[in-house]
């Protein structure tokens, strides 16, 4: 094995407190006696150096460069990274990370401005700072700022200086800046030599206090928008199953693979967008695959409701099993079609998150699945309840030998429900492909949790399945931290089976007197 | 996903002639032998099994060698075990081609665990006690080794075991041609530690729950221990299989790493991976201040991944397709065309990676040994095998003198935005250690002058 | 509720006629002694029965046990549970902490704990493990401790009357926690790898052919016991009770008795045998792992009942055994077709043969005879 790998922590950490402390006082040297040796007029010449020259050059050379070097010089660094020994190596590093992070910061790309940034916080010399400050006054966007504001005062924080010291302790404190907290902790647990040690001591106390409070609000916050965000993927894959269970009195085991099926379609649309169309229309694919995936799964729960459930109405355990052995069979399917494991890329929009406040960012695509929850419920809402099919369907449900007698197609209108309960758990399939992967067995992930949400809810009732979707989210993301996964879905998996004990039917119950379920 | 049944020939009736052909043609006549004698209790059925057994067994000629092939070719680990399986015909092929084993040809027999370990144990049965193989050639992950083990020790069969593992085993019937915990995990967190590997001080040890995790971070836990890293600097966390919200995890490496020392080390398997790296990204986390260091991400699993969220992390392995050699460059380009011409899924897309190496170079270690041996008796070719160096295709590479593992180099690459790896590190042949010097400094494994795990004095 | 109604006299009156007398003796004497004959015979006799073909039987047998307990809960009470993977579990892993125990110092670390506690970092035995070192608890915790928590789930279940599709889906969810929960190496109880590497039962070596034939006439034996006491059950007046549950439960209830408590006591019972089926199940196999208990072998275990026929005993050990060996056989040579075949079974047993393969049977034979079992026959299939 080859020696740089296996090497004990001591030497690493002389390395670093060398480069830390060494670097600026080559530099330091180098002004203070700008005849001495040779004098860089440009950077090929300090790179030529650094190939060349003897030691003591070489080092002057990386300082020189450290100060005024360009990212333009990033690949001959790599390539003289590549070829030289390890002492240059070491040399070298903090002028290409520096580079690196220069060039970073000139990114149009405002999160490789944010990593550049928050990197030269962390681990960036004093040279840093004009490049910090340069940037700081080119930067308009909000988060960049206070990314390079917060990596300016973390550097302050190393200055010898206690006014400038005291400043950026102050700053920082203000900024709730979660990168400080462990150096102020450290700083308020320090021993105070004299008068100006303690008031440095005392500020970064104060400061360190006023950040683990905005830390414990955000932590809310963050489980908040979390438990949203599961609560609505939950409600998506449960929203069908409410109106196929709910409605129908039928067991779909068969509705994970309808969602496998959603996310399967907008797989195939995204691909036929990358074939047949440019880069630049791939971002919209998206809009395109939410309806195909609706349509595809509805028209897959159409045929299965055509020849399979049509026969076992009023048979719920028939009607589960003969569902699971349809979910089976569509899981080997898309794996003889599609292999095991498929990858949809979500659009460039969907990438990435919205910084909330400091310390809490909400994903774009967590954001939109909230957004297509809420959608969802509103076009059921509206079709149930304000349009003549959704009548008729209500209708059916109340009382449905009734109905027929009113010349209310009951059996179109059942493969209608069942259609449209399948499509939604294919746009469930859809808006998973954006947190998830694709695989067949997509759909056996879900499918207990869907249930549970449906049974808890009451069934027949949405606003039950909205309550129930949502409560579990967040109790989901409320217990997690302090259980783990795992505990903490068994914990509610519990909790709602002895729920159950105290309401068998669920939050919001159907109002009857009926002893038959 | 992939068939075997594209591998099966069409015509029945050739096979009389043609027993050497390296497809399973076997297995379709094993299927009435199986068929019958299972049936034995149910009577009749016997009747039909054991005269099919019997016209098919006179009618071979020239006995060919047997050899099993033991991967998932359905259920969850199918992704990564079809792959294997594909190799290893692939190394049939190529062996058969050029005139066989000691002038006999290989017949590999394939049969199907469907990912279930308690199949693994069944199947691992009727290999050795019904079809009598010679060698088997499979398992993926440490359960399915370890619920084979016992039915391995006990007939005194031969496992090669293509995939790296958490070490902490000594078998006499299996050799490991994966890597131990020493080839590949401790050195990718030494070079995390290293200044060239970034310094990083603070590491998050995520994986899923079952043995190969749980056992890699406590030999990494001791060793950063020992390296001076506190307590407070080491988070450990597992998921379930097929975890997918990773919101509340990623959450908290995001707090774990405000300072910006810290790295991820993550053995997640599987389908977890997507929306892990999915969802580290999302929350604003990149590589450039925190990577990711992955032991079970290779080219075949990125093969069907959306790589942007994973571009610049890390992982190491003891090989990468795009390691820039000639015998490198002729086993991808064979691997492709082999499955192009079989028509296997992916065709010419499909890539190598670390195990399909290791499965690939296992049966070229066993021939070699076979020959060297002179015959197929396991306890001959096993002696045989011992340090042997053979030309593997990402280089020179030795199965070690005693302790049934082998010598492989250790690679660092960063992910690339095309599913491949760039080599940022590279070392030379690194000894294997089933027992870490940090967990079990104790103890060594050692079957020629002891009898498997010993105490070291 | 339930589509069979219309044949519950003819079943319960069918139940009587199958295995009773001569032909549960001669099968019974068959598979007891007759296999293990067959074993003796020398290797390349034409009748021979293989060491490894006995141990699959085996295997294959101790399923029909657990099938026989789904039929009584199922076929028979017209309860619907996805859970009893769970109890078949409980049982295996109680006899695999046995086992586990045996193995002592001859494990990978040569250390008296288990292999998976070692790498676990756990120092001590956990306090449950402790009593396993002794065989008669462990022989009584097979089947009282799926029994003990059947009887908890079950009162809470059926005392807050959830029943039909909501029992299945809970006990679903049960399935789902277990599984979870075993799955967890912090539970001590081996994690996804389960308990493996067996090496002796009461100082008989596992690996050793001899041990495995008896262990094939133990479930044999027990898979006699099971049937004797299902045939008893359901003979009884209770059984009358619970087939009256499941044709209507409402009016079960409304004559004075209470569901519930005929409910839990099937469920119990049920549960016991699966226990039983489980510690049969690991010594045969050799490992026991969490992948046996989840959801997924949950509803493959109704499959097996369903396939053979419900609500006859033989058909419960028709459809596990035949159901098994249709997997053995085909996941050995076309691995990709193996779930359709599954799937399409559960589609085919509900929609064309809910009888399963005893009502063709039985229908077959009615086709031919007197003309009074054909009308008979026309009646029910309606």
């Amino acid at each position: 094995m080859r020696r740089s790998i296996r090497r004990s922590p001591i030497p690493i950490l002389s390395a670093w407190l060398l480069l830390f402390l060494g670097a600026p006082l080559s530099l330091a040297t180098a002004q203070e006696e700008p005849t001495s040796p040779p004098a860089f007029m440009t950077t090929q010449e300090a790179m030529t150096a650094l190939h060349e020259s003897p030691w003591p050059d070489k080092k002057l050379a990386a300082g020189y460069l450290l100060k005024n070097g360009d990212p333009a010089l990033l690949p001959q660094f790599e390539e003289l990274r590549s070829n030289t020994n390890r002492r240059v190596r070491r040399l070298i590093k903090p002028v290409i990370n520096l580079l690196k992070n220069k060039a970073g910061l000139a990114s149009p790309d405002k999160g490789t401005r944010r990593a550049a940034a928050r990197d030269l916080g962390a681990r960036g010399t004093p040279e840093a700072l004009p490049v910090l400050k340069k940037a700081l006054s080119n930067e308009k966007e909000h988060w960049v700022r206070y990314d390079l504001e917060e990596a300016i005062q973390l550097l302050n924080l190393e200055n010898g200086d206690p006014q400038v010291k005291f400043m950026a302790i102050q700053q920082l404190g203000d900024m709730r800046s979660a990168a400080a907290l462990p150096i102020l902790q450290d700083l308020a647990k320090q021993q105070a030599g004299n008068l100006e040690q303690q008031t440095l001591k005392d500020e970064a106390e104060k400061a360190s206090r006023l950040i683990q409070k905005w830390q414990d609000v955000t932590r809310g916050i963050e489980m908040l928008l979390q438990g949203l965000s599961l609560g609505s993927i939950l409600l998506l894959m449960a929203l069908g199953l409410a109106i196929v269970f709910g409605l129908m009195g039928v067991i779909n085991m068969a509705h994970g693979e309808m969602m496998m099926i959603g996310a399967y379609a907008t797989f195939v649309v995204q691909e036929t967008f990358r074939m047949y169309l440019g880069e630049h229309l791939f971002d919209y694919y998206f809009f395109f695959a939410l309806p195909c995936a609706f349509f595809v799964a509805a028209f897959i729960g159409w045929i299965l409701e055509g020849t399979l459930i049509r026969f076992l109405y009023g048979r719920p355990l028939e009607t589960l099993l003969a569902t699971w052995g349809v979910g089976l069979v569509l899981i080997q399917t898309a794996r003889l079609i599609f292999g095991d494991l498929t990858a949809v890329q979500a659009p460039s929009w969907l990438r990435g998150g919205a910084q909330v406040v400091v310390g809490v960012q909400l994903p774009y695509n967590r954001l939109f699945i909230i957004l297509l929850a809420l959608f969802s419920v509103a076009g059921i809402y509206l079709l149930l309840f304000r349009t003549g099919v959704g009548l008729r369907v209500r209708a059916v449900l109340q009382n449905r030998d009734m109905s027929a007698c009113l010349g209310i197609p009951t059996r179109k209108l059942d493969a209608y429900t069942f259609a449209f309960g399948s499509g939604l758990a294919g746009l469930a399939g859809s808006a998973l492909t954006l947190v998830g992967n694709v695989d067949p067995e997509l759909g056996r992930n879900y499918i207990v949790d869907s249930f549970m949400v449906v049974v808890a809810g009451g069934v027949g009732k949405l606003a039950g399945t909205i309550t129930a979707a949502f409560g579990i989210g967040t109790l989901n993301k409320l217990l997690e931290p302090g259980f783990g996964a795992v505990y903490g879905k068994v914990i509610i998996l519990v909790l709602i089976i002895l729920f159950l004990q105290v309401r068998p039917s669920g939050l919001f119950a159907l109002k009857g007197r009926h002893l038959d379920s | 996903m992939n068939s075997p049944k594209d591998l099966i020939p069409e015509t029945m009736n050739n096979k009389a002639e043609n027993s050497l052909d390296l497809t399973p043609e076997k297995s379709r006549r094993q299927f009435f032998t199986d068929a019958g004698k299972t049936a034995a209790g149910f009577g009749i059925a016997a009747l039909l099994g054991n005269l099919g057994n019997y016209a098919l067994s006179y009618a071979a000629g020239k006995e060919p060698i047997k050899i099993g092939i033991l991967h998932s070719l359905s259920g969850t680990m199918a992704i990564s075990e079809v792959s294997l399986r594909d190799v290893v015909l692939m190394a049939v092929e190529e062996i058969n081609a050029a005139g066989g084993v000691l002038g006999r040809m290989i017949e590999p027999v394939v049969v199907d665990p469907a990912s279930n370990w308690d199949l693994f144990a069944e199947k691992a049965k009727q290999l050795l006690l019904v079809d009598k193989v010679s060698v088997v050639f499979g398992c993926w992950t440490s359960v399915s080794r370890k619920s084979v083990l016992p039915v391995f020790e006990s007939n005194n069969g031969l496992l090669f075991y293509p995939v790296q593992y958490e070490g902490e085993e000594c078998s006499r019937n299996v050799f490991y041609t994966g890597a131990a915990v020493n080839q590949q995990a401790v050195p990718a967190v030494e070079y995390l530690m290293s200044e060239e590997g970034g310094g990083y001080k603070k590491f998050y040890l995520l994986g899923t729950d079952y043995v190969y995790p749980r056992t890699t971070n406590k030999i990494l836990r001791a060793m950063l221990l020992a390296k001076g890293v506190p307590a407070s600097g080491i988070g450990e966390e597992y998921t379930p299989f097929h975890h997918q919200d990773y919101q509340t995890i990623v959450s908290k490496i995001r707090q774990f790493s405000r300072r910006g020392d810290a790295a991820v080390i993550s053995t997640i398997n599987g389908d977890s991976n997507v929306p892990f790296y999915k969802e580290f990204a999302n929350q604003g986390l990149r590589s450039e201040d925190v990577p990711i260091m992955a032991f079970s991400v290779a080219e075949d699993e990125l093969r069907s991944m959306d790589t942007t969220a994973l571009v610049g992390h890390l992982t190491a392995w003891n090989y990468f397709q795009s390691i820039d050699s000639a015998g490198n460059k002729k086993f991808v380009s064979d691997f492709k065309s082999y499955c192009k011409k079989n028509g296997l899924p992916g065709g010419a897309q499909r890539v190598t990676d670390d195990p399909i190496e290791a499965a690939y170079f296992g049966v070229h270690v066993w021939k070699q040994a076979v020959e060297k041996a002179g015959g197929t008796d396991v306890d001959a070719v096993r002696k045989a095998v011992y340090g042997l160096e053979f030309d593997a295709p990402g280089g020179k590479k030795k199965m070690d003198a005693v302790n049934h593992h082998t010598h492989k180099p250790v690679l660092i690459g960063e992910i690339r935005k095309n599913g491949q790896f760039a080599i940022i590190s590279h070392t030379d042949l690194v000894r294997p250690e089933p027992w870490s010097e940090y967990t079990n400094p104790e103890k060594g494994c050692d079957w020629v002058k002891h009898k498997g795990t010993y105490k070291k004095t | 509720m339930t589509p069979e109604r219309s044949i519950t006299s003819r079943l319960a009156a069918a139940a009587s006629n199958v295995g009773a007398g001569p032909a549960f003796w001669i099968i019974g004497a068959l598979l007891f002694a007759g296999v293990p004959l067959l074993n003796l015979l020398p290797d390349d006799s034409f009748f021979h029965v293989s060491d490894f073909t006995l141990n699959l039987l085996g295997k294959f047998f101790a399923f029909a046990i657990l099938a026989l307990g789904i039929d009584l809960i199922w076929g028979y009470t017209g309860v619907l549970s996805l859970g009893h993977g769970v109890f078949f579990g409980l049982g295996a892993y109680a006899m695999g902490m046995h086992l586990m125990l045996g193995i002592g110092t001859e494990g990978v670390y040569g250390n008296a704990l288990p292999d998976f506690m070692v790498w676990n970092q756990v120092e001590e035995l956990p306090w449950f493990w402790k009593p396993f070192y002794s065989l008669p608890f462990s022989l009584a915790a097979i089947v009282l401790v799926p029994m003990a928590a059947a009887a908890m789930f079950g009162y809470f279940v059926f005392r807050s009357r959830i029943r039909g599709v909501y029992f299945s889906i809970i006990t679903q969810a049960l399935a789902l926690v277990a599984w979870l929960v075993f799955n967890r190496n912090e539970t001590n109880l081996g994690g996804t790898n389960g308990l493996t590497n067996f090496k002796h039962i009461q100082g008989f070596s596992l690996n050793d052919p001899s041990t495995q034939l008896v262990m094939y006439m133990v479930t044999i034996l027990f898979l006699g016991l099971a049937y004797v006491l299902c045939r008893w059950i359901t003979q009884s007046r209770a059984g009358r009770v619970l087939i009256a549950i499941r044709d209507c439960e409402q009016r079960v209830f409304f004559s004075g008795y209470s569901p519930a408590n005929y409910k839990l006591f099937v469920f119990v019972i049920s549960a016991g045998l699966a226990g039983l089926a489980g510690a049969l199940y690991v010594p045969q196999v050799g490992i026991i792992t969490p992948n046996q208990i989840g959801v997924l072998p949950s509803i493959e275990m109704v499959i097996w009942v369903a396939v053979g026929g419900r609500g006859t005993l033989s058909g419960a050990i028709i459809g596990a055994a035949g159901v098994n060996f249709m997997r053995s056989t085909l996941t050995n040579h076309f691995p990709e077709l193996w779930p359709f075949f599954l799937g399409g079974l559960f589609i085919a047993v509900v929609m064309f043969f809910p009888k399963g393969i005893v009502g063709l049977l039985r229908k077959m034979s009615v086709m031919l005879p007197s003309r009074k079992s054909k009308v008979e026959n026309a009646a029910t299939t309606d």
